[in-house]
């Protein structure tokens, strides 16, 4: 080949041609997706996905921030495509719609810990999320989810007595007499934030199961 | 081959002045690279450790496993693959064009801004600054440094093209060439549309993955496939198996591999047909993988003794292997059928390795045992460290990729089962991630072992010892292990 701009024109319009295909057309489809409206039974709308509010959105920025992502999904595959359903980790199929408040989005490409599109839903305990930010061996033994110590703060029990948001911690991973161990204002966003994490309602074009199909979507847990 | 000039004299005489013109600039790029290496090995290894053993390093947030881990990939990818990559592809192009290097003191600047927004960039991943979007997570505020440091190099590339003195152009250049005008393209895209100014929902999946796979098969593999163009045929001294197929292999990749992104959301919440036309694109590498697969192994039939002799043969070949095994892995992971099973699991992770390891690093390696030598003339102080070296990254290769797909794929199954509880599937893993970080260890012996070579070879050119070496810029054109 001798012909310098030749290949140049062949390298810019090869790469063109997937930006169009790959970029701008993704863009046109899914760009100017908006929440869809839903009627309840007294005639009030909403809109789903609803957009996160207060201490949940701060919540989105440490999960963010902390990397969580590297290894927790937020992705429910079709039914009979792996065992996303089956597991319990959705009622149905996440679709484009769910991410539309997302920034960044934050589909994971890795299950080393399991998918979290509903955890809000399979878990809404605030003191079990608290005690397995603080050590995930203390709820679940044998993960290898590291321990966020530096999302609370162990302090002195004060003269009021114990806090009551204090984590309640027994055996090996107690404080020690004398001490407590409380929630730092970013683990309760990040709570929060994990805790808003439910994609339970209809979308036109992801409708969840009907009553009868429940029996055959077990529920296992996690 | 580049084409003959008539004088051997005048020929050996134009190579010495191209190579001592590279030599600060080339090595400013290698040695900010390797030292980039041995950053993202340490990251690596803290990484791999907390997998198995989470309590590791836990109790400061800058070291926790979600920061460590974006922070490992961005010193190895921007920092030394990008580096080396870009050092040898200066190299490359000043020998293939036939000219000197051209203001130095420019490809000197645009290193330093490169390594001053990456260790910006850095900090920040560790702060907590992390977009979060893979193989994009250097915050905002440092990606323009880097943005304007690659304009110098590309503009740099651009006018030495121009300047040209050869009139052929060898299969090597149509790969750099691509490479350079691919990267900032993607680069620029991706930086636009997801941190500046984002778009809504998942067309930022979209382009995340365009941006992701191309930065694998638009910038790293065409710098790689140039450099085993160049090594093999002139380390063995014979040309390339066939001009026709190496034409067919170039231009197929350029049509197919920037296709291929969307099939990292198989399963995933995106419209069937853009999975379906990146499955499909995938399927397609075949023939450029095939095609180049095809021309560098049979080019090699028969001098496989040299592999013996030569350091850079050793390693630009072993990363050839590589990189039909690893797209031959990739075809196969972007079925759907397969993608069902592996795709959230660590066999994703040692086909990442087998990619950038395996194959791109490896072959940056034995351009460097080459290169190095002829730009400083002084040969590599160390044989042993070059034993070292080899066999701790090749070891250290087989050992990680090897059991981590097959855990991987153990994995996969495991989870797609529903009666198996969650907490079986990750105690299933456990054995392959610490049979892991026994193969980091043997990659980062390999590391030091390299490095310290390089060091004592840096020791002799600017240390009180200058003792010039002859046998290099007048003997012959084969590396300068070859024959002890």
């Amino acid at each position: 080949m001798k012909y310098g701009p030749l290949l140049f024109l062949g390298i810019l319009l090869t790469l063109a041609s997937s930006w169009v295909g790959l970029v701008l057309a993704p863009y046109k489809q899914l760009g100017g997706l908006l929440p869809n409206p839903a009627t309840n039974a007294v005639g009030v709308v909403s809109y789903f996905p609803e957009a996160r509010k207060g201490e949940a959105q701060q919540g989105a920025e440490h999960y963010r921030s902390l990397g969580c992502v590297y290894c927790h999904s937020q992705q429910v595959r079709p039914a009979g495509f792996g065992g996303d359903i089956n597991r319990g980790w959705g009622k149905r199929r996440s679709v484009s719609r769910d991410y539309v408040h997302d920034r960044p989005v934050m589909l994971g490409t890795s299950r080393t810990g399991p998918d979290l599109t509903n955890i809000g839903e399979r878990q809404s305990d605030y003191s079990w999320h608290y005690t397995h930010l603080y050590n995930p061996q203390i709820t679940s033994k044998g993960s290898v989810m590291p321990p966020y110590p530096f999302l609370f703060e162990k302090r002195r029990i004060g003269l009021g007595g114990v806090s009551t948001n204090a984590l309640k911690l027994v055996g090996e991973f107690a404080p020690g007499d004398g001490w407590e161990v409380v929630p730092t204002p970013a683990a309760r966003q990040l709570v929060e934030y994990l805790r808003s994490l439910k994609s339970s309602f209809d979308l036109p074009e992801a409708p969840l199961p009907k009553a009868s199909d429940d029996a055959v979507t077990a529920t296992a847990v996690q | 081959m580049p084409g003959e000039l008539a004088d051997e004299g005048q020929r050996r005489a134009m190579l010495a002045e191209i190579d001592s013109s590279c030599r600060a600039p080339v090595l400013f790029f290698v040695i900010s690279g390797l030292a980039w290496l041995l950053i993202g090995t340490l990251l690596a290894l803290v990484t791999s450790i907390k997998l198995h053993s989470p309590g590791f390093l836990s109790a400061w947030d800058f070291l926790t496993f979600g920061r460590v881990r974006p922070a490992h990939l961005n010193a190895v990818i921007y920092g030394f693959a990008s580096q080396t990559g870009i050092a040898v592809t200066i190299w490359l192009m000043c020998r293939l064009c036939r000219v000197p290097l051209i203001s130095g003191g420019l490809v000197i600047l645009a290193a330093i801004f490169w390594n001053l927004g990456l260790t910006i960039g850095l900090i920040g991943i560790l702060a907590g600054d992390s977009t979060a979007i893979e193989w994009l997570e250097l915050p905002g505020y440092s990606t323009p440094i880097l943005f304007f440091s690659y304009a110098l190099v590309a503009v740099w590339s651009i006018i030495t093209f121009r300047l040209r003195r050869e009139s052929h152009l060898y299969v090597s250049q149509w790969y750099l060439l691509g490479a350079i005008l691919w990267f900032p393209w993607l680069y620029a895209t991706a930086q636009i549309m997801l941190i500046l100014e984002p778009v809504r929902g998942t067309v930022q999946a979209a382009i995340n993955w365009w941006f992701a796979h191309n930065v694998l098969g638009l910038w790293f593999t065409p710098i790689g496939l140039a450099a085993i163009y160049y090594f093999i045929p002139k380390v063995i001294g014979r040309p390339i198996h066939s001009y026709y197929l190496s034409v067919l292999g170039f231009w197929s990749l350029a049509l197919f591999y920037n296709w291929n992104g969307l099939h990292h959301l198989i399963g995933g919440p995106m419209p069937a047909w853009m999975i379906t036309v990146s499955v499909v694109a995938s399927v397609m590498m075949l023939i450029p993988v095939i095609t180049v697969a095809i021309n560098h192994h049979f080019t090699m039939v028969g001098h496989f003794g040299k592999l013996r002799y030569s350091p850079t043969l050793r390693f630009v070949v072993v990363g050839a292997l590589c990189y039909t095994a690893t797209s031959l892995q990739g075809v196969a992971n972007s079925l759907r059928s397969y993608s069902e099973i592996v795709h959230f699991t660590h066999h994703t992770i040692a086909h990442a390795h087998l990619g950038l390891y395996g194959f791109f690093t490896m072959v940056m390696f034995g351009s460097l045992y080459y290169i190095i030598p002829r730009i400083s003339g002084r040969e590599w102080p160390s044989l042993g460290l070059i034993s070292i070296h080899f066999w701790g990254c090749f070891l250290g290769l087989v050992l990680y990729v090897v059991p981590l797909s097959y855990g991987g794929i153990l994995q996969g199954l495991a989870m797609n089962d529903a009666t198996i509880p969650f907490m079986k599937v990750v105690e299933g893993t456990l054995p392959w991630l610490k049979l892991r970080t026994v193969a980091g260890l043997l990659m980062a012996l390999g590391h030091v072992a390299f490095v310290g070579n390089l060091v004592w070879l840096l020791a002799r050119v600017f240390g009180p010892y200058r003792k010039p070496v002859v046998a290099i810029l007048s003997g012959t054109e084969t590396p300068a292990i070859a024959g002890k």
